[in-house]
Order: C-alpha cells, then sequence, then structure tokens
C-alpha cells in the first residue's frame, strides 16, 4: 500500500503538485495522466525520493520514503534514460540490476527469455554497449530492467513513449498480465490515453499539480478521458 | 532554369528596441535568395553568419555552467586566469633573461629544444583537448552552406586554451628578443613560424582525432627520444636546433610553415566539409563491446558487484581513463622535486611529494565519487544500493591504485632510498587517511561528469568549494607536519615511519568513516540530484 499524505511541493511561489490524500492499494495497476507540466514526474519522483516533497510525506508498504530506504529492496523504477548505465551492454545491466535484487545470472538468464521477441536480435548479444542503442532499444533495456527480480513496486514513467508499434502491444500485454496476477503494484504515467485505459484498473488525471479525477476503469473511461483533454483551453479545468 | 530567380532581398528591418547601430555599410546585409518554384533558400553571406556564430559562442559561454557560480568563485577563476596570463608571460620573458644570465644565446637554446615542445604539445593535446565537431550537428539541417560550416569547425578549434597560451608565452620572448638586438624581420618570421606551428599542431590533432597508434608510436618515439638525449647518448636536437634556428637566421624559411599550415589547414578543410553526414564524423562512434567479465571479482559479493562496473566505467570511458594516465604522470613528479637541488635538503618536500606520486589516482579519480556515476545518479539513489558497499569498492580502487604506484616507483630507488621511503611513507598515509577524505570530499563536490568527452581535468571549477579546499589541509599538510615534528626529534626516518603509522592507524577508522560518508551522501543528495541533472561539465 502506497500512501500519500497532505503532499506538496513548492518551486519558488508555483505549486506544483497538491494531493491532500491518495492511497494506492497492492497489486492495483495505477495509471496517472495529464498534459505536460501536470506533475507526473514529479510524483513520481517524490515517490522514489529524488526530490523532497515541500509538505507533506508518502509512505511505501509502511515506510516513509524520505525518512527510510527499506522500500528499495522492492521497489524498482524507470523514470529516463538517468537510469541507464550507458557505459554497460545490456546483458552487463540486467546482472547488475538483477545482483542489486538478489538474483543469480541464471535466474536472470531465464527471466530474459520471454523478451526475445521484444528484443528482436537487436539488444542481447550484439556486443554494443546501451548508450550506441538507439533511443527505443534503449527504452526496451530500461523496461525490461524494472521487471527483473519482480519486485513489488514497479514505477514507470510513460512507458509507452518512443517504443516501436510491437513493442507497445507486447508491453501492454505484459503490463496486463503483471495487473491481473495482481502480485505487483504498478505505477504507470502516460499520454497515451489509449494504452492507459487499457492496461490500468485504475486512472487519476494530474491537471496543474492537482487530482481532478480518480476513476475505476471502465468501458467508458477512454470517451470520458477524451472528452475531458480536448476541451478548449479557455475553459480548462483547475478553476 | 526558369525555376531560378536571383533577387536581391531588401535589407532586413531594424528592430526599433535594439539600442546598437549597425556600422556596416547597407550592402553587406542584403540576403541572397534563390527562388526555386516556390521553395525560396536563402543563403546568409558569410559575414552574417559569422556574427551570427559569434553571438551563439557568446551565450553558449554565458550559459555555461562554469560561468554560473556566484561571484566569489568567478573572483577566484578570475584570479586564477590572470595568474596563467602573468605566469606564461613571465616564463616567455624569463626564458630569455635567464638563458642570456646562464651564458646561452637565447634564441639558439630555445629553437634547439622545440622539438620536444612541439611534439610533446601534441602528445598534450591528443588527451586534453577537444573536437569541436559533435557541436556542429544542430545545424547541419538548416540552411546554412557547408562550406561556412567546416571553417566554423576549424574556427572553433583555435578556441582552445591550446591555441590561446602560446600567444602568451611567446609574443613576450620575441619582445624580449627584439628590444634586444635581434634582427626585427628575423625575430618575426620566427614568431610567426611558430604560430604556424602551433596551427599544424591543432590541424594535426583535428586530423587524427582518436586514432590511437599514431599517438601512441609518436609518444613514444619522442620519449624515448627525450631519454637518449637525457642521457647523453644521442643527441636529436643537434639536428632539429639549427632547423628552428633557421626561422630566423634565414626568414624566408618561416614561409616553408607557414606553407605547410595553410596545407594542413587545406587537408582539414576537405577532410570535413565531406563528412558532415549524420553517420559519419558528426555521428560519436559506437565501440564494439568488450565483452570481459571480470568473473573473479564475483567472489566478493556485493562489493565485487560495484568493483566490475567501476572497472568497466574506467576502461570504457574517455573521462576516467584520463585518469589513470594522469596517475601515472604522476609518479614522474619526483623526478622533477627529486633532482632540483634547491630541495635537496628540505625534507619536508620528500613528504610531500611521497604523497603526491603515489596519490594520482586516488586524487584525480577518488575525488570526483560519486560525479562518475552522476549520469545515472538517479537509479544509483533509487534502487537497493548499500552505500558502504559502494563506498568500500571505491575505497578499495584507490587503494589497490595507490599499492600499485607504490610498486611502480620503485625506480626512485635509483636516486636514493630516502625517496623511495618517503613514498612508502605517503603511500600508507594516502591508503590509510587520504582514501577517506578524498571519498568525503567527493560528497560535497556537485559536479556533473560527462563520460564521453576527455575534458581537461583541471577544468573543473565547480570542484572549488569551500569543503574541499578544507579537506585538502588534512590530506596534505598533516603528513609534512607530522614528519617535521618527528624528524626534529628522531630523524628522517623515524619521521617517515610516524607518517606511514598514522596512515595504519586511520585504516582503524574506516568503517566510522563509510558510515560518515553514506550519511552526507543521503544528505546531500537531493542537492547532487539537482546538480547533476542541470548538466554535465
Amino acid at each position: 500500500m502506497i500512501e500519500v499524505n497532505n503532499l506538496k511541493k513548492i518551486y519558488g511561489d508555483r505549486c506544483v503538485l497538491n494531493i491532500p490524500e491518495m492511497s494506492i492499494p497492492d497489486g492495483q495497476c495505477f495509471g496517472l495522466v495529464g498534459n505536460n507540466g501536470a506533475g507526473k514526474t514529479t510524483f513520481f519522483s517524490l515517490i522514489l525520493d529524488l526530490i523532497m516533497p515541500s509538505t507533506g510525506e508518502i509512505s511505501n508498504h509502511g515506510f516513509i520514503v524520505n525518512k527510510s530506504e527499506d522500500w528499495k529492496p522492492f521497489t524498482s523504477a524507470f523514470l529516463d534514460e538517468s537510469f541507464l548505465i550507458n557505459y554497460l551492454t545490456p546483458e552487463e545491466y540486467f546482472y547488475f540490476i538483477g545482483e542489486l535484487r538478489g538474483q543469480h545470472k541464471s535466474e536472470i538468464d531465464q527471466y530474459l527469455e520471454q523478451f526475445k521477441d521484444i528484443f528482436s536480435d537487436e539488444i542481447l548479444g550484439q556486443k554494443k554497449y546501451i548508450r550506441d542503442l538507439s533511443k527505443g532499444n534503449q527504452k526496451k533495456v530500461g523496461l525490461v530492467g524494472a521487471f527483473i527480480g519482480s519486485p513489488e513496486v514497479i514505477v514507470l514513467d510513460e512507458p509507452f513513449a518512443n517504443l516501436d508499434p510491437t513493442t507497445q502491444f507486447r508491453l501492454k500485454a505484459m503490463l496486463k498480465k503483471i495487473a491481473t496476477e495482481g502480485k505487483q503494484t504498478l505505477l504507470i504515467s502516460s499520454h497515451d490515453l489509449m494504452h492507459t485505459t487499457e492496461v490500468c484498473d485504475r486512472i487519476v488525471v494530474l491537471n496543474k499539480g492537482l487530482i481532478t479525477k480518480d476513476i475505476r476503469t471502465s468501458p467508458e473511461t477512454l470517451k470520458e478521458l477524451e472528452a475531458f483533454f480536448s476541451v478548449e483551453p479557455t475553459n480548462e479545468a483547475g478553476q | 532554369m526558369r525555376f531560378l530567380k536571383l533577387s536581391l532581398g531588401n535589407p532586413p528591418n531594424r528592430k526599433k528596441t535594439r539600442k546598437k547601430r549597425n556600422l556596416l555599410s547597407t550592402a553587406h546585409q542584403y540576403e541572397f535568395t534563390f527562388k526555386i518554384n516556390f521553395i525560396t533558400f536563402t543563403y546568409k553571406t558569410r559575414h552574417q553568419m559569422f556574427r551570427k556564430f559569434i553571438r551563439l559562442e557568446w551565450k553558449a559561454f554565458r550559459r555555461s555552467p562554469t560561468f554560473n557560480v556566484n561571484l566569489a568563485l568567478k573572483i577566484l577563476m578570475g584570479f586564477g586566469w590572470a595568474y596563467f596570463v602573468f605566469a606564461f608571460t613571465v616564463l616567455g620573458v624569463a626564458a630569455f633573461y635567464g638563458l642570456a644570465e646562464a651564458g646561452y644565446e637565447p634564441l639558439k637554446k630555445i629553437s634547439q629544444f622545440l622539438i620536444y615542445w612541439w611534439v610533446g604539445d601534441l602528445i598534450i593535446r591528443y588527451f586534453l583537448q577537444q573536437s569541436p565537431v559533435l557541436k556542429v550537428q544542430p545545424f547541419i539541417g538548416l540552411p546554412i552552406r557547408k562550406n561556412i560550416l567546416t571553417n566554423y569547425i576549424l574556427g572553433k578549434s583555435f578556441l582552445s586554451f591550446f591555441n590561446i597560451y602560446p600567444f602568451f608565452l611567446f609574443i613576450p620572448f620575441t619582445i624580449s628578443l627584439l628590444i634586444n638586438g635581434y634582427s626585427i624581420i628575423g625575430a618575426i618570421a620566427w614568431y610567426l613560424a611558430i604560430l604556424s606551428l602551433i596551427c599544424i599542431n591543432n590541424f594535426l590533432f583535428l586530423l587524427i582525432d582518436n586514432k590511437n597508434i599514431l599517438f601512441i608510436s609518436a609518444a613514444v618515439a619522442i620519449a624515448s627520444l627525450g631519454a637518449l638525449q637525457f642521457f647523453d647518448i644521442l643527441d636529436i636536437t643537434q639536428y632539429t636546433g639549427p632547423v628552428f634556428h633557421s626561422f630566423y637566421k634565414l626568414p624566408w624559411t618561416a614561409l616553408i610553415v607557414i606553407g605547410i599550415a595553410v596545407f594542413m589547414y587545406r587537408q582539414c578543410y576537405h577532410f570535413y566539409r565531406y563528412s558532415l553526414y549524420l553517420d559519419d564524423k558528426i555521428k560519436k562512434k559506437a565501440d564494439v563491446a568488450s565483452t570481459h567479465e571480470y568473473a573473479w571479482l564475483n567472489q566478493f559479493g556485493l562489493m565485487g558487484t560495484f568493483l566490475k562496473n567501476d572497472l568497466k566505467l574506467i576502461f570504457r570511458n574517455k573521462r576516467p581513463r584520463n585518469t589513470v594516465w594522469v596517475s601515472l604522470l604522476f609518479l614522474f613528479y619526483g623526478l622533477l622535486i627529486f633532482i632540483n637541488p634547491q630541495y635537496h635538503n628540505a625534507n619536508a618536500w620528500l613528504i610531500f611529494a611521497g604523497t603526491f606520486i603515489p596519490g594520482g589516482f586516488l586524487f584525480s579519480f577518488g575525488a570526483f565519487v560519486p560525479s562518475w556515476d552522476s549520469a545515472y545518479y538517479p537509479l544509483m539513489m533509487s534502487q537497493n544500493i548499500k552505500y558502504q558497499e559502494y563506498l568500500a569498492s571505491k575505497w578499495w580502487l584507490v587503494t589497490v591504485a595507490t599499492i600499485v604506484s607504490m610498486i611502480l616507483s620503485a625506480f626512485y630507488l635509483i636516486i636514493g632510498v630516502k625517496y623511495y621511503l618517503a613514498i612508502l611513507a605517503g603511500g600508507v598515509y594516502n591508503i590509510g587517511v587520504n582514501g577517506y577524505l578524498v571519498l568525503l570530499g567527493g560528497a560535497y563536490t556537485k559536479t556533473a561528469i560527462d563520460l564521453s568527452t576527455g575534458k581537461k581535468p583541471f577544468g573543473d571549477k565547480k570542484a572549488f568549494n569551500v569543503k574541499t579546499m578544507l579537506l585538502t589541509i588534512p590530506k596534505i599538510v598533516v603528513p609534512i607536519f607530522i614528519f617535521i615534528l618527528v624528524n626534529l626529534f628522531f630523524g628522517m626516518e623515524a619521521g617517515f615511519l610516524a607518517v606511514g603509522l598514522t596512515g595504519v592507524a586511520g585504516l582503524l577508522f574506516r568503517n566510522l568513516m563509510f558510515r560518515q560518508i553514506a550519511r552526507i551522501y543521503k544528505e546531500e543528495k537531493y542537492d547532487t540530484l539537482l546538480s547533476y541533472k542541470k548538466g554535465a561539465n
């Protein structure tokens, strides 16, 4: 269970995030959508204790993230390329991440088997460093790295962006599988409304740092979201 | 070609808000416009592009991280640069008068050793100068003539420190020549020849960019020739000296060098002009990955995991690799100090050198931990990384490097046993005390590091923060202090022993220190993450 309590992040005189209360139960697939500058990445950075909250706190399975480090062993994330060690080969990166989560090399190898088709011969065994892969392939490496060791909490920032269509479908299928198994909590932010409504069972809409919608996904959710986002700028909610 | 229509456009409107007035005639401001169907290509004149580039360069400089430091640092940096200018100028003048006093004919003597300076300059450029080629990538899709872009690359390369210092070095020397009765034409010709040599070096650097073999062979060649000369076996300067001196005696020979420089310019121009493609020079080369697994490190558990990464960090990235070269250079520092008769009796200098010599890697690598990991610091901070293990791995790295340096510097035994004892004492002190101090300092230094560029190690202005400077005291001053104190009462060998024992005592505090440093990592985490995000130097 991830609990957010009175969380605010203020830069100068601008409040970029304001969530008085929110809780994400175990096993939920949580989707976060919003326009640029809505506060999605800020929220994820706060969960991972990469930035300090101005007020309030987040607790991850009982550990307050900026007071304790005990949430790290079961939390994994992939936000951007600063989560990749770009002078390693993909295999070395996977082994490194896996070793940090207590996995053995053989376990990791076995786990990577299922991604052979996503990697489509461009990533494993190519004798290329991560820095020399294309952006899309780098993203694949980062995403797969986040899943190694089956951590209980996985935080992904815009995972569908920059991926080729095939990989997007595969990733969607994989996320859906994890969501239905319900053993891992997934936090996903995305600009792609369709993917998010298909994968996540709960969607929160952020706008200028405030939660404007918090809905259980249903067949009507996509239409609801599209209607929300296609509103004329002058009428935008937030007033 | 009815689609082509050459027309002189109107002079651009001057914005009413701009206060500065252009003094150029209106002719220069016309743009040449080619109309092809409904697509219009506009090529600015060379002059306009030049001004635009200058403005861009100025903005880049004004907005660079090294410029946007607080005022105190700016003043410090200003002093630093002033010192450099002053030092080089003094060197230029002192070279003349110093040599004259020592009984040599200054120009001849300098010309004799210019060969070493020239090749040495090229070698150092290889390690430290940055190629401007990658910076041209944003421009190739724009309507700018490739000729102009090529000249931009070549011109930008001249903005390097390596092309500026010779002015401060050789102008004073030449002026000294002129006021001391040397032939005006000769002196000027000599100076121009030197300038051309600098240009040739610059172009050579651009051409040979990254082809290691050529540089290694040049370095080995000049080093061995230098050694042969030092030991009086072979003196190549007998042959090269007159060549450089002839630039003065026979001024027209300077034209030959200038001609070579122009030739090199054309070569460079040709080289770059036809490779301004995204899959050619502009693109960063992809290396074939080495698959060395360092499996022998697996026995060290989690620390081994970090060590594997660190070794890969050092071998696969230019910047950390450079620190290895720097630490090798440090090994030879003693030759400067020990051989200089001025220092023979100043025993305190012994310990200073003894700490410095084996400490190259420790100081140059250790000081930037964790900055080496700045590119993926968010990963390191959000994953299950036990900072103690992380620190332990870095500590072992610098410790082993120090031990290796201590072994390699055994050649100092030839010069004298006491020098090697100083190195051993200093080395143990480095391992036992300076190891943590350096890591401690690094925790406060929030410089992001771009692993791929080989930027000059002394260019890190952010590294000059107060805490880091304060830490230099225990690093260098304390061992000197201990030595002097013990030496006074018990003699030199006891002094060395005391310094060494202090180092051993320091080892006892290892875990305590690691815990402290880990605590500081956590405290400084947010500031560090923000600072790294802002950009690598």
